[in-house]
């Protein structure tokens, strides 16, 4: 079995833990974007879904443990390709001990250069994020198991709407070069799929960020109020 | 000297059968107990460690290049030929016997010439089965071309690199070996000398070129495969490092140089455009199949070549030679681009160059249709002159290609040192006096992957269970005393003039009164001056740095040094032969027609040249040919 | 033309270095650029300088010898274009060019512009070679090969090894390199045998050769002066997947 031990070590391995936990983030970041379209059909809606997601595999599971269980992969999911993202900028630091004097990209994308910078800005966001709408530590008007009101009256404010706005750009930039690199990571290649990977990729950024941001501009613009 | 090609008695098919039962063998466990220098990593040198390497000999293989992957074979654009009749065109290991012997102008040595044939179709399996890509047809199978100087075909290829790939495929075999342990290699490691003692080679002496460090190397056998001397005329077709001081030293210590004045001239190369010039680029013979070949009537004529109209253009090669047009063989294109350019009608800078003109071509078959046969080499031409080849016609002129002379080898590959033996460009023995397109990779790998490593053991089978001799023995210090000499006087000149300075100037001299044709009378001129140049070269060279680093002039120089030496044989030589033959043409010798006009009778021999010490006059020894299975004719192409 | 060059200059492998203005004046446009350098490095000489230390051999784009940093791009501003094929007619009278050696790691510098690849060959000698000995070898037509694989094992085997897809990725990966070789080899039937444990074994040289990792730049097909396609590393990396998942003969 040390050839497990071995992959995790070896860069290409790392590469495909990156790869795999971020389909596995992508997935999440899409579902819950759909999860959060229900804000538009009312209080009732989303704070049944809100609940629904405790119920997931019920009778086989108990409340809370499919959720549980789903946050616990997520986090594990985090971790890892925190830790190969990691683990690998150092490799590719020492690689380049000594860099340009003059360097000009020819083909490298702004996307695929941020991804580090938008990687950590993504983080930052996940943490100000739970601590606003989960945890409610930063949010000044939290209650408890209310989503739709957490939310609107969160977004009411110009500031955080902007600040989630920015924070959905970053993460479409991640998104894009992500979703066709981990097809290339994966082997997962040919003359017909190639065409289609960057449209792929560009097409269901689209769909997160656009789906997510239509939350904070629809509250301001009073499209979505406290009332439903 | 009597020499002694030891060639196997019996019918020619029947040779190298023969050759190969009455060898001595070394057995399996006997093998790892010998070592084998071979320095040079080309076609002949990779497959011949490899191959050793795969019998179980120790193998010390060295290379002037940062990798064994760079030496020049891997220039070599169109392809390798081999009698595998597989288009059923009617050829057989006897055509191709033939076409090469009559292509070398009747100047080569039977026998070797059919073992080259006999293998060649081996090295075609072994470097399929190694994954070299060659073309293939839809159907899956191996894909030919003709080429010149055969009515058949039988050359195949991997686009425009068949060198490259076919280097990769003996390059590959040799890091398998690397990884075994069979075989230590020795990048960036130049050779600078041979070691003799009591009359066999025992060792070769080298520089580090990225620590300077001189040391020596002892072996039981000595394996030169070091390619040809084209640089000795400074602009050709050979990599810039491409040089001559193994097979020089080699020389100087022993082993006869034979027919060093066999050169081969390339008729398509793209032209100089400038003094600066460094090397020359070759463009591939096939564009002459659509290319019309001309130079403006009116010498002097500086008009545009599209501004100048047809009835002022002058097609010399369809004109001189209406049977073959512009599809003359190499030599002849050659010699007719060069008449023109004396007569003053070249075109281009210093009036050295001539059309070929693609416009009738672009016409009758449509540009796409020209852009699939020769697109790339369109680009290759367009990036080195800014000119456009499918607007402006393409100009070219013949430069130095290839080297059939080198060092002397008996039939076993043998020099006249025992222990050294010479592959691949660096000997002399297969082409005569002109090589055929796409024989050079087929002789550096017959020699590497077949022939070498079945004779080499004869001769190591007579020295079972000798000790090697030490390297702190007395012969090899006073060889590296002698290297360490030589490179400190060099850097100690410390003179007016840099190293490209004198080699250019040699280079031009040997163009002139050696190059494609040659006379007694620019021969003697040519005779008289280099000693002087040499001269001069040692007292006013300037070579600046240390020797205990990268130095690259200094590498330059040792070579150029050695070029020296080599450029007054050459002359030697092209003086003795009294007869044109293949590369060597000499304007005293031609038909009415201007073709090369032999003299069987005087010349059907190998000039061996024995070197008897520092600028003494060297020895002639005669290696006469005879030829029982093809009849002497003489070449003509109208 | 007359143009400013500045040029890394470092003595030796652990001497420090520095880029060492030069005026490069009455140049051809005609002149590659490696005859730029030639001319430069003779007027240094005869000024008593030490010449400009640059690898290059064969001069015609297939050896793979050269190769500098020309302006931030591996190779220069041309494309599919190796340093000593780049002409002077692609700069302008006036310019400045910045020249540095390849960054890497894995290729340490020599002098000057000269660095040390032999890390491309240790990935070469670890597997990338089909095991076959001379003279074992059956007749060539005996395995037909579909000529779409052939010509794309072709477009892998173009690989010249000069190393620009490491100069130029912004991680210093060798991932273009590898994987052409294991692609060459790898879509033809004579490399099927090894053609995992292969994969395998380049892969953990090159990794220990201090390379960086892919990330999907592009940079190096972008700068490849043979072309040599990315799509070949998505193939090294199912290769590799396979070769550590799915192959029934690792243990």
């Amino acid at each position: 079995m040390s050839w497990i031990i071995g992959f995790f070590r070896s860069a290409m391995g790392k590469k495909a833990v990156m790869a795999v936990t971020g389909v596995m983030l992508f997935g999440f970041v899409l579902t819950h974007m759909v999860g959060n379209l229900k804000l538009y059909f009312g209080p009732e809606k989303i704070n049944a879904y809100a609940e629904g997601l405790r119920e997931i595999g019920a009778p086989l599971l108990s409340h809370g443990d499919a959720l549980l269980i789903a946050r616990l992969g997520l986090i594990a999911a985090v971790v890892l390709h925190i830790w190969a993202a990691t683990s690998l900028t150092l490799v590719n630091r020492r690689a380049r001990a000594q860099g340009y004097a003059r360097k000009s990209p020819q083909a490298a994308t702004y996307a695929s250069r941020t991804m580090r910078y938008g990687g950590l800005i993504i983080l930052a966001f996940v943490v100000y994020h739970l601590m606003h709408f989960t945890w409610g530590n930063v949010h000044g008007d939290f209650v408890p198991g209310d989503v739709y009101h957490n939310v609107v009256s969160g977004f009411q404010n110009p500031l955080i709407s902007g600040f989630y706005i920015l924070a959905q750009l970053a993460l479409g930039l991640h998104l894009y070069h992500g979703l066709w690199s981990f097809m290339q990571t994966l082997g997962l290649n040919g003359p017909r799929l190639n065409a289609l990977r960057q449209p792929f990729a560009a097409t269901f950024t689209a769909i997160v960020v656009i789906g997510n941001i239509s939350l904070p501009l629809s509250v301001l613009a009073g499209f979505v109020t406290l009332h439903g | 000297m009597q020499l002694d090609a030891k060639i196997p008695t019996g019918p020619i098919a029947e040779k190298w059968e023969k050759a190969r039962f009455d060898l001595k063998l070394v057995n399996p466990a006997n093998k790892r107990k010998f070592e084998i220098l071979i320095v040079g990593t080309g076609l002949a040198g990779a497959s011949a460690a490899a191959t050793l390497g795969e019998l179980g000999y120790n193998v010390r293989c060295f290379c002037f290049q940062d990798s064994a992957r760079r030496a020049h074979s891997i220039a070599a654009q169109g392809g390798i030929n081999a009698a595998k009749n597989y288009q059923n065109d009617g050829d057989s290991v006897f055509r191709l016997f033939y076409d090469t012997v009559k292509g070398g102008d009747y100047r080569a040595r039977e026998a070797n010439v059919h073992r080259l044939a006999e293998v060649s179709v081996n090295i075609i399996d072994q470097a399929t089965a190694q994954g070299v890509p060659f073309a293939r047809e839809y159907g899956g199978l191996l894909a030919n071309r003709s080429f010149g100087g055969a009515q058949v075909s039988r050359t195949f290829y991997a686009r425009g690199q068949t060198g490259q790939q076919l280097l990769l495929g003996a390059y590959q075999a040799l890091m398998r070996q690397v990884k075994a342990g069979r075989v230590t290699l020795h990048a960036r490691t130049e050779m600078l000398d041979l070691v003799v003692h009591e009359g066999r080679a025992r060792g070769i002496v080298t520089r580090d070129l990225a620590t300077g460090d001189i040391r020596s190397w002892s072996g039981d056998a000595v394996v030169l495969a070091t390619g040809g001397y084209g640089n000795v005329y400074y602009l050709s077709t050979n990599a810039k490092g491409s040089n001559v001081t193994a097979a020089w030293r080699a020389h100087r210590r022993g082993a006869y140089f034979a027919n060093p004045c066999y050169t081969q001239i390339h008729p398509t190369c793209i032209p100089v455009s400038g003094d600066y010039q460094s090397k020359l680029t070759l463009m591939s013979e096939s564009l002459r199949n659509d290319g019309r070949i001309w130079v403006p009537t009116a010498p002097g004529d500086s008009r545009r070549p599209t501004d100048i109209p047809e009835s002022e253009r002058d097609y010399y090669l369809e004109r001189r030679y209406p049977a073959f047009g512009n599809l003359v063989p190499r030599d002849v294109a050659s010699r007719a681009a060069k008449k023109e350019a004396d007569d003053g009608r070249g075109v281009g800078p210093g009036g050295l160059g001539v059309y070929l003109d693609f416009a009738n071509a672009i016409e009758r078959l449509g540009q796409d249709a020209i852009a699939a046969r020769y697109g790339n080499l369109f680009e290759m031409y367009e990036r080195i002159t800014g000119d456009d080849p499918y607007r402006v016609p393409m100009r070219i002129f013949p430069a130095v290609h290839y080297t059939m002379g080198g060092l002397w080898v008996d039939y076993n590959l043998m020099t006249t040192v025992p222990g050294l033996y010479s592959i691949g460009e660096s000997n002399f023995s297969d082409h005569g006096a002109n090589r055929l397109g796409a024989s050079a990779l087929m002789q550096g790998l017959a020699d590497g992957y077949f022939v070498l490593p079945n004779t080499i053991g004869d001769y190591l089978a007579q020295h079972m269970g000798e000790e090697r001799l030490e390297t702190s023995d007395s012969a090899f210090t006073a060889i590296e005393d002698d290297v360490r000499g030589r490179t400190r006087k060099l850097l100690e000149t410390n003179g007016k003039r840099t190293v490209d300075d004198f080699h250019r100037e040699l280079g031009l001299l040997m163009w002139n009164e050696c190059g494609m044709e040659r006379s007694a009378e620019g021969l003697r001129r040519a005779l008289a001056k280099i000693p002087e140049m040499r001269e001069e070269f040692h007292q006013n060279v300037r070579v600046l740095g240390g020797d205990q680093t990268v130095n690259q002039s200094l590498e330059k120089a040792g070579r150029v040094a050695d070029f020296f030496e080599l450029a007054e044989l050459m002359c030697i030589d092209a003086l003795n032969r009294d007869e044109s033959c293949g590369g060597h043409f000499r304007t005293e010798h031609q038909t009415p027609e201007g073709e090369a006009q032999r003299d069987d009778e005087n010349f059907r021999y190998v000039a061996a040249w024995e070197c008897t010490g520092d600028f003494a006059k060297p020895v002639l020894n005669k290696e006469p040919l005879e030829f029982e299975n093809v009849k002497l004719t003489q070449r003509s192409y109208k | 033309m007359d143009l400013t060059l500045y040029v890394w200059r470092q003595a030796g492998p652990d001497a420090a270095g520095e880029m060492k203005r030069y005026e490069a004046q009455g140049m051809s446009p005609d002149m590659s650029f490696l005859e730029m350098l030639d001319v430069v490095n003779e007027r240094l000489i005869l000024e008593g300088e030490e010449p400009i230390v640059f690898e290059h051999d064969c001069r015609e784009g297939i050896c793979g010898a050269c190769g500098m940093v020309i302006n931030g791009v591996a190779h220069g501003p041309q494309r599919a274009t190796t340093t000593c094929q780049l002409h002077m007619r692609q700069f302008n009278d006036g310019d400045t060019i910045y020249i540095e050696p390849w960054r890497s790691t894995a290729f340490p510098v020599l002098r000057d512009l000269m660095v040390d690849r032999s890390s491309f060959d240790r990935i070469i000698e670890a597997g990338g070679y089909v095991s076959v000995s001379t003279g074992s070898a059956r007749d060539a037509n005996e395995i037909p090969v579909p000529k779409a694989d052939a010509d794309s094992a072709m477009d892998a085997a173009a690989c010249i090894g000069c190393g620009a897809c490491v100069a130029a990725c912004p991680n210093g990966a060798a991932q273009l390199f590898t994987s052409a070789k294991v692609a060459h080899l790898g879509l033809l039937p004579q490399g099927q045998p090894e053609r995992l444990s292969r994969t395998r074994a380049m892969v953990a040289v090159m990794e220990d050769e201090a390379f960086g990792s892919c990330t999907n730049h592009r940079e190096c097909e972008a700068v490849c002066p043979k072309q040599i396609s990315v799509d070949y590393i998505a193939r090294l990396n199912r290769d590799y997947l396979k070769a550590q998942l799915l192959d029934p003969n690792a243990k």
